[in-house]
């Protein structure tokens, strides 16, 4: 765990308020005041992870900056869905680049900032943000941000991981997990679905740049993720922290099931939640009810051929494979830490 | 125009796109009864007082409790809180504490001497109340919160009724009994003690009362004819413990031999146990099909009460009682075995239950009478109109708790009779089951166990057996409350929606949907931790 959960208040801090903590004790989404970053009206889907990060993290960055924040953003579902001309949802100075260079444009807005303060035409310490969702982030906004991370540019980047392209009709990305089905992975054949062995995990890629801070969240665990930004926003450089944001259209759930499928994600350990300082793991976030896979499989019709009349034990077996060993990479499971 | 090239419009807010047209379901906030406040015999407000427990308001959680129940530290020591036994948080770890939070309450209001308002206004009318027991006193508390003048007319010496004269001190101290008797009289209830009535009807024109409440108990011990006049004396339970408590010294002697299998039975042991006799309860059943509850049993046997089941007294002897052994076969029918054996003993008393002492109600017309109880219909009133009853004169299960709930609700329907109305209870919510909890939320929290005397003081002293909590832990476990069924403002709904359709409306106000921009999706349902959204489809 990230941060110090305060325990025996009947929900603790599992919720996102709770009326008996000290004001300073309450998470920024329970203020009456919140930014609301990501603001109604925009044209998310019914129970979209992504709207829902987006507004957790933007507003958290909000919060941790005192309202002196840039955002620029990728091309994908969240600026589809966000900005359509002329109208947009966003409450905060926001730049849409292209689908590749969100890094880039982020970096140019900060060392833009830079000269002014140094110029003296501005006080402010005006931070800059990028999001984009997986695709613009691991595959083709990959170069800019490597860079970027390279070059230790003073830019949190955020990526809303929800496993494909799922606003052109749910294509594959290096970030679709193993034995999802896609529009454009093996549909049928010995074995359906994203290949095993292919793809890659961008938080490890960070970290071997050896940036500042790199984080893992769920929109099911508000108040590590609003911790993982305002830690994040404590630091100069480079930053990237990674969302899960589950996708009703592309994962093939109930939109009501989006964070119960986060937290399944995380509590099978198919997504590792923790956080690491210049290319070292400083925490985790334990299991608290360790489950098996197939709890968060199940549920989704991209899995769907998994359980058919003859179930895919195999591949099953493979997922929970990986599970044990994030399990194992990450401690997820050291109860004493909790 | 001045805009920049290839730009027509103004930028506009995302505001101006109602989503919410997208919405085959709403949500909408609901109450729901939680399964404590459904097995309350008194209909307390469980959950609801609970609420403000949670937050350390310990004055308005005792002001809320009582609306429904003015004897929070007496129902905290003697209440079976069958409450805690319809706990959803029982499925999780274990049920919430309730019996013991409601005892802090009520500890906390005597401490800090809180005290019941009075009326704002008098109605002008008089009602009588015959027997000062627990559903007399709560019936003259919430009437007199109406604004009726009250007159409590009691036989006995002492307020109470079997409170004081069926529960021994070790489990009710007498301090904590009049303490909350005394807060009812100085609403400004009068209260007349040795006074029998002979005839209400009589009493009532005397008196020009409006209406009268009888709640008189059953205090008559059932007998059975054992003794020839040889052998041990025989007495019935209820006056040897009403004497106990009277001061007076009953020749009980040394062996003591409790004919019966209920509470009253091991109240009546444990009390001579701790006076320093042998008592040997008898009963006819196995141990397990006695009615007294399971903790009692255990009590009394770790306190050294013997017990004897699958036995009868046949008859009282020179010696002592001569007891038939029985046999119970697979269907539990009990057959005599006619193996006879002696058991030396200095006295016997019989715990076989308790009749009503209908006197005051001789000659009164359109009594019905079932099996030596009054009836009453679902209004609590007798077949004589402005004659109610309740308590343990009526067909109930006869314990505080039931005696307490008929007071508040005879009360609520003389108070409409004497409006020329009737009462209208408001309907019912549906129950807050544990399966539309959302229990991840909820902090893993194991019960506080209340402290227990030492099992020697248990066996010499009266002082009472179990201990209560102290503020840190009634706080703790106030707050394992899961609020079934009832919003108890975490803001899940309103930081877990994907559209910001939620409206935080601030403390104590709860939250609001903005149709405009919900769309549907049911996260927050989902989310609720206690179940306090429904969805509803859309007439599309």
């Amino acid at each position: 765990m990230s941060f110090q959960p305060v325990k025996f208040y009947q929900t603790g801090t599992f919720t996102v308020g709770n009326r008996l903590l000290e004001p300073d004790q309450r998470s920024v989404q329970a203020n009456m005041e919140r930014t609301n970053s990501l603001n109604s009206g925009h044209r998310a889907c019914q129970g979209c992870g992504e709207a829902l990060g987006a507004r957790y993290a933007i507003d958290a960055a909000m919060h941790a900056t005192n309202n002196q924040l840039i955002a620029a953003n990728a091309t994908g579902c969240l600026e589809v869905f966000s900005t359509p001309y002329p109208e947009t949802s966003w409450q905060v100075p926001w730049i849409h680049s292209l689908f590749g260079n969100a890094a880039a444009v982020a970096t140019g807005i900060a060392a833009a900032i830079k000269v002014k303060r140094l110029k003296g035409e501005t006080k402010e310490d005006v931070r800059v943000v990028a999001q984009g969702g997986d695709g613009g982030t691991t595959d083709i906004g990959f170069g800019c941000l490597s860079g970027m991370f390279e070059r230790n540019d003073d830019v949190l980047y955020i990526c809303y991981d929800n496993g494909g392209y799922m606003n052109t009709g749910v294509q594959r990305s290096s970030a679709t997990p193993p034995a999802a089905r896609t529009a454009t992975t093996m549909p049928v054949g010995a074995e359906p679905g994203n290949p095993f062995g292919q793809g890659k995990f961008v938080p490890s890629i960070a970290m071997a740049h050896e940036i500042p801070y790199v984080a893992t969240a769920t929109v099911a665990d508000l108040r590590d993720l609003e911790h993982k930004v305002k830690k994040a926003m404590t630091f100069r450089g480079a930053r990237y922290i990674h969302i899960l944001v589950p996708c009703p259209l592309g994962w093939g759930s109930p939109s009501g099931d989006t964070i119960k499928l986060s937290r399944l994600a995380k509590e099978t350990g198919l997504f590792p939640v923790f956080e690491a300082q210049y290319g070292e793991i400083t925490g985790s976030a334990k299991i608290r009810e360790p489950l098996p896979v197939e709890e968060y499989l199940r549920p989704q019709k991209r899995y769907a051929h998994l359980f058919g009349k003859k179930p895919a034990y195999e591949t099953i077996v493979r997922l929970q494979a990986l599970a044990d060993r994030n399990i194992r990479r990450y401690s997820l499971l050291d109860k004493e830490a909790n | 125009m001045n805009k920049p090239f290839a730009i027509t419009l103004d930028p506009g807010s995302s505001l101006a796109n109602h989503t919410g047209s997208w919405r085959t379901e709403r949500p909408v906030y609901v109450d729901r009864l939680p399964p404590c406040n459904n097995q309350c015999p008194a209909g307390e407000d469980i959950q609801g007082w609970l609420f403000h427990a949670e937050s350390g308001n310990y004055e308005a959680a005792w002001r809320h409790l009582t609306t429904h129940n003015p004897f929070p530290a007496i129902m905290g020591r003697v209440c079976y809180h069958t409450c805690e036994g319809a706990c959803n948080r029982g499925k999780l770890d274990a049920a919430v504490g309730i019996n013991s939070v409601e005892r802090f309450l009520g500890d906390e209001a005597i401490k800090q001497k809180w005290q019941f308002d009075r009326p704002a206004a008098e109605s002008g009318k008089h009602v009588l109340v015959i027997g000062a027991g627990p559903s007399g006193m709560s019936a003259a508390y919430h009437l007199r919160r109406l604004g009726h003048q009250v007159t409590v007319v009691e036989a006995g010496p002492l307020v109470g009724g079997m409170m004081r004269y069926g529960i021994p001190k070790y489990r009710l101290p007498r301090e904590v009994l009049d303490a909350e008797m005394q807060r009812i009289v100085n609403m400004g209830v009068r209260v007349v003690l040795d006074t029998k009535i002979e005839n209400v009807l009589d009493t009532m024109k005397e008196g020009s009362y409006d209406a009268a409440f009888l709640a008189v108990g059953a205090h008559i011990g059932k007998r059975t004819a054992i003794s020839d006049g040889e052998g041990p004396r025989v007495f019935d339970a209820i006056s040897v413990l009403r004497g106990l408590e009277n001061g007076e010294k009953i020749p009980l002697g040394r062996r003591i031999a409790v004919y019966g299998g209920g509470n009253t039975a091991i109240d009546v042991a444990r009390t001579v146990r701790r006076l320093g006799a042998e008592p040997i309860i008898i009963y006819r059943r196995t141990q397990d099909k006695m009615p007294a509850h399971a903790f009692e049993i255990e009590e009394a046997l770790q306190e050294g009460v013997t017990i004897k089941c699958l036995s009868t007294i046949k008859q009282t002897d020179p010696k002592g009682i001569v007891i038939e052994k029985v046999q119970a076969d697979s269907r539990g029918s009990l057959h005599p075995t006619g193996e006879y054996e002696t058991l030396e003993v200095d006295s016997v008393v019989l715990a076989l239950g308790q009749n009503v002492d209908l006197g005051a109600l001789k000659g009164v017309p359109d009594i019905e009478l079932n099996d030596g109880v009054v009836k009453v219909d679902a209004n609590m009133m007798t077949g004589h109109a402005g004659l109610f009853a309740g308590g343990d004169m009526v067909p109930t299960d006869r314990n505080v708790t039931v005696a307490v709930g008929h007071g508040k609700k005879a009360a609520r329907n003389i108070d409409a009779w004497l409006r020329g109305t009737t009462y209208a209870a408001p309907e019912k919510h549906q129950i807050a089951t544990f399966e539309r909890l959302n229990t991840w939320y909820y902090s893993d929290a194991p019960k506080t166990v209340r402290p227990m005397l030492d099992v020697i003081r248990r066996q010499s002293t009266f002082d009472e057996v179990q201990g209560g909590l102290d503020e840190t832990n009634a706080l703790f476990e106030a707050r394992r409350c899961l609020s079934c069924g009832n919003c108890f403002e975490c803001d899940n709904c309103y930081g877990v929606c994907p559209d910001n359709a939620v409206i935080k409306l601030g403390p104590g106000k709860r939250f609001q949907f903005n149709y405009d921009y919900c769309k549907g999706c049911g996260l927050c349902v989902a989310e609720c931790p206690c179940g306090a959204i429904n969805m509803v489809p859309e007439n599309i």
